[in-house]
This record gives structure tokens, sequence and C-alpha cells, in this order.
């Protein structure tokens, strides 16, 4: 049994006699001399990563003005940040989007372009109070003006994450980049083999109160980060951190087409070796983190798992899927997570850097929840008209035409003998074939494209399928294709009438 | 070097690309082809000595030919080597190399733009 103190680690350090190695380095280590005779050998063991933390921002204080003013609402080069506190602080969220640059500029190219050293605009307004007298300021803002400037990041350092694919027909914009349709690639995120909770799964040394690496400066965990859902090997962390000492190789703004601003950080996390059993799990490998490739084609929560996958594989470049080999991109980089574990190992070796202890421990067991709605989500089977006029392919534009009539209703639905759907047919289509002169059969002049939607899919999600493709309305199909009912703009605009 | 060659709607049916390279002997690499009852759009490689006699045999038959000479730049300083170019470009211009340093074969390029919105970091533009 091997058993250190950090005490006797941090004295190491102190004296450069300390043994400091990456996670990277860890694995042939542990191969070579086995657990025990690696925790004897082996003090420190740093990891890193170097992605996408949407759940990002900085708390500030500006000072006061003159006259002073308690800050209702604020602005940072038009990125809104929340002020609902004392008079002069705020909290500017990363992934915030500017009110007039839209999603190309957030709250994380504010805290970027701070961190450059470049002048920020400031506009605030306020209700005006007795000792907060003023309603409205303007100035220009650079780092150094703020008395604190503090990185607080509420969920950060995933330790891993779900890959993302895309079954649909259509490439999809999300928070995991661009995903090509029919299953065209596979996007992933987190450092693997050099990932900060990965290597310490059962968080004996990553704590609140653990000094780390963070944005290139110290920083500390000041928690789990929210939705910490251990358990299922998803534990996040809640960091804190100098944003005035920060170097912006480590602190970089992004934005995701078609979603939005957010901020990749650097975080890199030491690891006492304590015992064996840290040295073993320090140990872990790429093969070791198994992960799910998600089907993100399905708007909702819970998105089918296409398999499950080793971050070897996804880092291979490709995956199997059905037999096809999927090419895989990496959000995060995996070049810099290094460079983060071995600037860490540096400072640890160099003296620079002492290890600690949590002064109190995350819970290793839970999950986090689902939100809890109380309005029940209406589906389409809820504000679809059942009612729905069809017509067989081969009747003729008149038959159409004379439905139209007798109904008073927009849309026809085409069906085949067997009821299938085959087309829809519109008032503005019937005009247009008589302007054209044609008269023939229903196929010829009817749209055989028909956007559907299932019975059972929310109707925020059919809404913003009629919205995208431009059209009034869309049949409600089954599996067999059989007609159940039509969804329309109007049934729609009828139930938000109804909820607002 | 790579060519962009259109077709035109009233064009479509004929067979001006083999006729082309029949009437020439000049064999062009064809690397994307997307056509359809109405339109065409082919990219191909083609020996840059050859490409006048090509390019005169193509438009005479009514095609549009044009040089793609503005493959794709990757801004250094923006690039953060994520790597979340690779798998959407058709045409594998990016890799990583053994160091996970993002590498980019630009001669592949095709300019098609995909990977440009895939960059988080606004780190590639067609160049000029
Ligand atoms: S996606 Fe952009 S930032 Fe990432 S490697 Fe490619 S060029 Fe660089
Ligand atoms: S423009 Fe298209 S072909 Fe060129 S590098 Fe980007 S994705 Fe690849």
């Amino acid at each position: 049994m091997v058993k250190k103190s950090v005490h006797e680690i941090n004295r190491k350090i102190e004296d450069g006699s300390v043994n400091v190695v990456t996670a990277e380095e860890m694995v042939t280590i542990v191969e070579e001399l086995g657990a025990e005779g690696a925790a004897k050998e082996v003090d420190v063991v740093t990891t890193g990563t170097f992605g996408a933390m949407c759940s990002s921002g900085l708390m500030l204080n500006l000072g006061h003005s003159e006259p002073p003013i308690k800050i209702q609402k604020i602005w940072f080069n038009n990125v809104e940040a929340y002020s609902g506190l004392a008079a002069v602080d705020a909290y500017l969220g990363a992934a915030q989007i500017s009110d007039t640059r839209g999603i190309q500029y957030g709250g994380a190219h504010v805290i970027e372009d701070l961190l450059r050293g470049k002048e920020i605009d400031v506009h605030a307004t306020s209700y005006g109070t007795d000792c907060y007298p003023r309603k409205v300021l303007d100035t220009i803002i650079s780092l150094e003006d703020l008395n604190e400037a503090i990185l607080l990041n509420p969920r950060n350092a995933y330790q891993k994450y779900a890959a993302a694919t895309n079954s649909s027909k259509r490439t999809l914009h999300t928070y995991m980049g661009e995903l090509l349709p029919n299953l065209g690639n596979v996007t992933y995120s987190g450092a693997g083999v050099l990932s900060p909770l990965s290597n310490d799964p059962n968080y004996e040394t990553i704590g609140m109160g653990t000094r780390i690496f963070m944005g290139g400066t110290q920083g500390y965990v000041i928690g789990n980060g929210t939705q910490h859902s251990p358990s299922s090997g998803f534990g996040t962390l809640m960091l804190k951190g100098n944003l005035k000492e920060m170097n912006p190789d480590y602190l970089r703004a992004a934005s995701f087409t078609g979603y939005g601003a957010t901020l990749y950080m650097g975080v890199g996390i030491p690891i006492p070796i304590l015992n064996e059993k840290l040295a073993a799990a320090t140990a872990v490998r790429d093969e070791d983190i198994v992960t799910t490739i998600e089907d993100y084609a399905v708007g909702s929560r819970d998105k089918p798992v296409i398999r499950e996958v080793s971050y070897a594989e996804l880092r291979s470049g490709s995956v199997q899927i059905d037999g096809k080999d999927v090419p895989t991109s990496s959000l995060s980089s995996f070049k810099n997570a290094r460079k983060i574990a071995n600037e860490l190992k540096a400072w640890v070796k160099h003296g620079k850097f002492f290890v600690s202890m949590p002064v109190e421990r995350l819970c290793a067991e839970g999950s986090a929840k689902p939100m809890k709605e109380t309005q029940v989500v209406p589906l389409v089977k809820d504000v679809m008209s059942s009612f729905v006029v069809t017509i067989k392919r081969d009747q003729t534009v008149q038959d159409a035409a004379k439905k139209i009539w007798a109904n008073s209703f927009n849309h026809l639905t085409v069906i085949s003998d067997s009821g299938e759907l085959v087309g829809i047919l519109t008032a503005w289509d019937i005009s247009k074939a008589v302007a054209e002169n044609c008269f023939d059969s229903v196929e010829s002049v009817m749209t055989k494209k028909v956007l559907t939607c299932a019975p059972n899919e929310p109707v925020d999600l059919a809404a913003r399928r009629l919205d995208r493709y431009g059209v009034s309305a869309m049949p409600v199909i089954d599996a067999q294709r059989q007609v159940l009912g039509i969804i329309t703009s109007d049934n729609i605009s009828k139930l938000l009438a109804r909820r607002y | 070097m790579k060519i962009k060659i259109t077709i035109p709607t009233e064009r479509i049916h004929n067979p001006i690309i083999s006729e082309s390279i029949v009437e020439t002997g000049i064999l062009i690499n064809i690397m994307v082809a997307n056509i359809d009852s109405t339109y065409g759009e082919l990219i191909a490689d083609v020996n840059d000595l050859k490409f006048d006699k090509i390019k005169n045999a193509l438009e005479s038959r009514g095609a549009i030919v044009s040089i793609l000479d503005r493959p794709i730049h990757r801004d250094e300083e923006e690039c953060i080597e994520c790597g979340a170019c690779i798998s959407v470009c058709p045409m594998n211009v990016y890799s990583f190399d053994d160091s996970w340093n993002v590498l980019v074969d630009e001669k592949k390029c095709i300019q098609c733009g995909v990977c440009i919105k895939m960059c988080p970091h606004g780190a590639l533009k067609l160049g000029e």
C-alpha cells in the first residue's frame, strides 16, 4: 500500500524533487510498473481539456459612477448582461448574443476582447432612486478599469460528452457543429485520456477548493457544476478564476453557425497521486472512456442512441455505423488539451503551482433531473383538424375545384386507391392550373413532395417545420401513410391565442 | 488546375462533356458532378497547359467554364486546431497529423464552402 499526503507532495514540489507526468504519459507508466509501482514513482498527474463551454460567464464590478446609478439593465458592446444584483455588478453570460450583430458576436466575444485589452462600449439604464439618481450611463471601459473581473463558470469540464450525428435528410446546425444529412458525420467533444474528471472518476482529489489551471492562470473548483450527473459518468465542475490574469491562448470566443456564441476554455487539473487507486484511475485510456452517439435529427430531450462508442474510436477519424465508415470531427482541441497538461506539468515541476486537497468532496452519486413542466406540451393530434378533405389522384382538376368549393377548405390531400398520402393540392394550385388551361388529373398539378407530421409530435416542432418551409398546412399521417388529419397555421395560431 | 463546368438548362441533354473530350483528346478528371434534368455542374481537374483548348471546346457547346483559383485559406491565428472542419469536407482537405495539428491540403479544395460554416472560430475563408 502506497500512502502519500498532499503536504508531502507539496514539499517535493518546493524542493524540486517532484515527479510529475501528464495523464497521457501515465498510461504507459502504469502499464510498465503496475499501479503500485507507478504510485510510488509518480507524485502528480496533470490533465487538460480545451473545448466549447457555453456555461461560462464573467462576474464583474464597474465601480460607482458620478452621480451614482443602480444599474437595472446593462449592455457590453450591445450584448446584454444581467445586473439584477447590487448597483454596479453584472454577470455577462458567454452565450448571450449581441442585440445588433446577432449570433456572430456574443458574451464570449466581449470576454475575449476584454482579455485582449480592447475597449468595450457600456450602456446601462436604471429607474433612478434617491440614493442612485442617475438613469442612463454610457462609457467605454477596458479590463483594467474593472474592480473585479472573475470568470465564473457554472458548468465546465464535462467528464465526457455524448457524440452527435444526424439521420435526417437535411443539414442540422447545432452546438455540436454542422451535422450532415443521412449520418454524414459524427462530432464529439472532450479530451478522452486527458479529461480531468475521467482521470479521477471518484472525485477523490477534485472537489471544492481544488486549485487548477484555468485560462492560463490559477483558478479553483468551487463545487460541482450544474447538471452534475455523476451516476451516468457525466460529472461537471463549477469554476472560478481571475480574468485579469488569464491568457487569450486558453480562452477563445466562438460561434456555431445557426446556434450561437460560446466560449472555448482551457482547463487543466493536477491529480496528486496519494495511493495506487488514484494511480490506476489516472491510467485511463481513450479505449476505456465510453460514450454514446446520439441522433440530433430528433429535436427532443431524449435523443435516440445510435450506438455506444469509445473515445479511441471517435479519435481514430471515423466510426462504424451500420457497417459504414462515418468521418468524425472533434470540436475540442486535443492539441491544446495536451499543451495545457504539459504547461501545468511544467508549473508543478518548477515550483510554481502547488496541489491542494478539496475542502469538500463532490457528490459522486446522483443525476440531473429533467425540467418539471406543469403545462402539458400540446401534441399535433390535440390541435389538428381531423376533418380532412381527400381526393384520389386520378380525379380531375374540376373535381378538385368542386370539392374545395363545397367544403370551403383550402387544402386537399391526395391519396392513392389504398388510402396512402401521395400529394397535396391547394386552392392556389388549382387557380394556377386553370390559369394555365390545364384540366388534367389531380396528379399532374399536385405537389408530390409533401411535408407531413406525426400525431404524437409536439406542436412546437410542427410549427417550426411549417415556418421553415413556408407552407401553411401539413397532413398528419400514421406509419402506413394513412391521413389522420391536417395541421394548419390556423390551428397553431388558435393554440397560441389560448396559451398567451 | 481545378475547373468548374456549368451546363445551362437548355444544353443539359447534349453530351457536351463527352464531345469536348473526344474532339480535343484531353482527359479531364471529374471530381464532383451534380446533374439533374434541369442543371449541371461539374468540378474537374485538368492539366494547366491543356486548359485553353478544353475550355474552348466546352464553351463552343454552350457550357460555362471557370477556374477555381480561390482555394480555402485558414487563418492560423484564429484556428484552435479543433478539427471540426475535418468531417464536413467532401474532399478530405483537412486532417490531423501525429501531434494533432490540423493539416490543410488546399490543392484538393473544390470551394464548396461547407467548412466555413462549420468552423466555430471563423478561421476559414475562400482565398482571393
Ligand atoms: S474548424 Fe476552424 S478552428 Fe477548428 S481546426 Fe478547422 S479551421 Fe481550425
Ligand atoms: S471549401 Fe469545401 S472542399 Fe474546400 S476545404 Fe472547405 S469543405 Fe473542403
